[in-house]
């Protein structure tokens, strides 16, 4: 693995939510803190939204003025990103991070800015909610019935250095709503009728615990994979909150089942979920088989789950390379026939599996419709 | 060649075969449970949380007749707003412990099962999909008397029009209200 680049800034991201949680509020605290240790710190691009509180703590704070951009008939105001680099402080404050530029600027996003400002060597701190992440963006609109159009890579949040979750009940923040902290009084019984709903929130909230208890999980798994002495004790660390389920599969009509259970269980634990099919070398599908890959293919998208496809003799081998990539806590696996000759004198599977990736739980999915003696269907 | 050479030879074969068993990896080793037995394939889809227990019964029923695969369909609906190959959890929430209690339930009548899942437009859309990727011998569908519940009439008629298969349409009688629903599912699903 390469060594991370020593003269690149380094990128620190308050995430939240949704706005009004505080988020640029305690960007500039962290601002003023960083003055106070006798950083140069300025603010490349401030967004109050009208909010007093917000507007009264950046007060001291050294500001970039931003920049006109005549767009069509209109003049906008975009951050001054030549204006940043000949300024060249420490330390930048660039808000809301999915902000999509105007034309003519150097770049459409404004994450690509902070990417540029990180190369010239400047730390930024910036903002960002958890809606506008890219993969998260179907996943709320489907939760919230909102669509945001401003989305960014995840890949920008994942190589941010640090993570930082800016919580709030939604009880807390729809009482910041209503007293006129998060918008101005004619906006407010709009945002109250449309996207501050309590379950939108707290659906909200949920999201953005876990992106970032992944993101912890992510940076752990990271760490590890150098193999210094920090690493060595970041892997004595307590496991991460986050859990990521695996699941065995082939192109047969059980798998289904098995997936089906998988997702449940990942649905349970808040997880991701891989699913995994690993194809002997050079073996040809049956047309029964094809059907049944494609159908599993659909049932893994229509989930969310991650279907991964990998050609290998060694299925063991494969399966601890691919949970150790993905981070895996659980594996799942359906049940095999009994085995034959001296196929048993092989270390089953599962056992293969506890010995080679220890910390990860193994499961073994029953076929519930054989089991005698079952809750009966009758009279349903 | 003498008996003592044939049982040498023999030996040889069974050791030889044993061992291919202990080191040839275990891929298509298929458990006799996921290996399905009928040629014809019969489509039960299906859009809420239950079914008509009278379709499902036809269905098993045929299946037994005719050595066929029951195929067990969840058609889900992805709104406009989003991509079509959106996931789709919340719908799913709803489909997935049908499919699985229609999947244990034909499965311990001893008829075979393979699942599917559509995603469209609209369910009529999912099936069309569903139908352009796949040969179905025979579809089975319930006109029930709330069309929310499953497909609408315009839906059957769609059906009968285009569907390149057998249309069966099953209209329970009105004090035939039993149902297979989620709740059916044995177990933690």
């Amino acid at each position: 693995m390469a060594a991370p680049d020593q003269s690149r800034g380094r990128l620190k991201v308050f995430i939240g939510m949704a706005a009004g949680v505080g988020k640029t509020y305690r960007m500039l605290l962290e601002g003023h803190a960083e003055v106070e240790a006798g950083r140069d710190v300025a603010v490349g691009l401030l967004e109050t939204h009208g909010r007093a509180d917000t507007a009264r703590v950046a007060e001291g704070l050294p500001m970039i003025p931003r920049r006109r951009v005549r767009y069509r008939e209109a003049v906008l105001e975009e951050m001054d990103l030549p204006a940043i680099f000949s300024r060249a402080p420490e330390l930048c404050l660039i808000d809301e991070l999915a902000h999509t530029n105007a034309p003519g600027t150097e770049h459409a996003k404004r994450y690509e800015d902070v990417e540029a400002v990180l190369a010239a060597g400047i730390d930024v701190l910036s903002t960002l909610n958890v809606q506008h992440l890219e993969s998260l963006n179907d996943h709320i609109t489907e939760l919230s019935g909102i669509r945001v159009r401003e989305t960014i890579p995840d890949a920008i949040l994942g190589r941010a250095d640090e993570v930082v979750l800016i919580d709030l009940t939604p009880e807390a923040l729809l009482e910041r709503l209503r007293a006129g902290k998060v918008y101005p009084t004619e906006r407010i019984d709009a945002a109250l009728n449309n996207f501050f709903k309590i379950e939108n929130l707290s659906a909200l909230r949920e999201v953005a615990l876990r992106q970032v208890a992944e993101e912890v999980g992510a940076k752990r798994l990271t760490t590890e994979l150098v193999g210094s002495r920090e690493e060595s004790l970041a892997a004595a660390a307590p496991q991460a909150v986050g859990e990521r389920l695996l699941a065995l599969v082939e192109p047969y009509p059980g798998a289904q089942r098995l997936v089906r259970r998988a997702w449940r269980s990942a649905q349970r634990l808040g997880a991701g979920l891989d699913l995994l099919w690993v194809r002997a070398p050079g073996k040809e599908l049956s047309e029964d088989q094809q059907r049944s890959l494609v159908a599993l293919r659909q049932l893994a998208s229509v989930l969310g789950a991650r279907m991964i496809e990998e050609e290998s003799d060694d299925i063991a081998a494969t399966i601890v390379e691919v949970a150790q990539r993905r981070g895996t806590t659980y594996i799942l696996i359906g049940g095999s026939r009994p085995a034959r000759g001296l196929a048993r004198l092989r270390v089953p599977l599962p056992q293969r599996l506890m010995q080679r990736l220890p910390g990860v739980d193994v499961r073994i999915v029953a076929d519930r419709a054989q089991r005698p003696n079952g809750s009966s269907l009758e009279g349903l | 060649m003498s008996a003592g050479v044939v049982v040498a030879v023999a030996c040889g074969a069974a050791l030889l075969g044993i061992a291919a068993g202990y080191w040839l990896p275990p891929h298509g080793r298929v458990p006799a449970s996921n290996r399905l037995q009928g040629g014809r394939r019969i489509l039960l889809p299906f859009t809420g949380q239950e079914i008509s227990r009278r379709s499902f019964e036809a269905a098993v029923r045929l299946a037994k007749a005719e050595n066929a695969i029951i195929m067990p369909a969840f058609l889900a609906q992805v709104p406009m707003n989003l991509p079509l190959e959106t996931a789709l959890p919340v719908q799913c929430a709803r489909g997935m412990p049908l499919l699985e209690a229609i999947e244990q339930r034909a499965t311990s009548l001893g008829v075979p099962v393979d699942s599917r899942v559509g995603r469209g437009r609209s369910a009529r859309d999912a099936l069309r999909k569903l139908l352009e990727q796949e040969h179905f011998d025979r579809v089975i569908v319930s006109a029930d008397e709330d069309p929310r519940l499953g497909l609408s009439y315009e839906d059957l008629r769609w059906m009968l029009a285009r569907v390149p298969a057998e249309i069966l349409i099953l209209r329970p009688a009105p004090d035939d209200t039993r149902r297979i629903s989620t709740e059916a599912v044995k177990g933690h699903f």
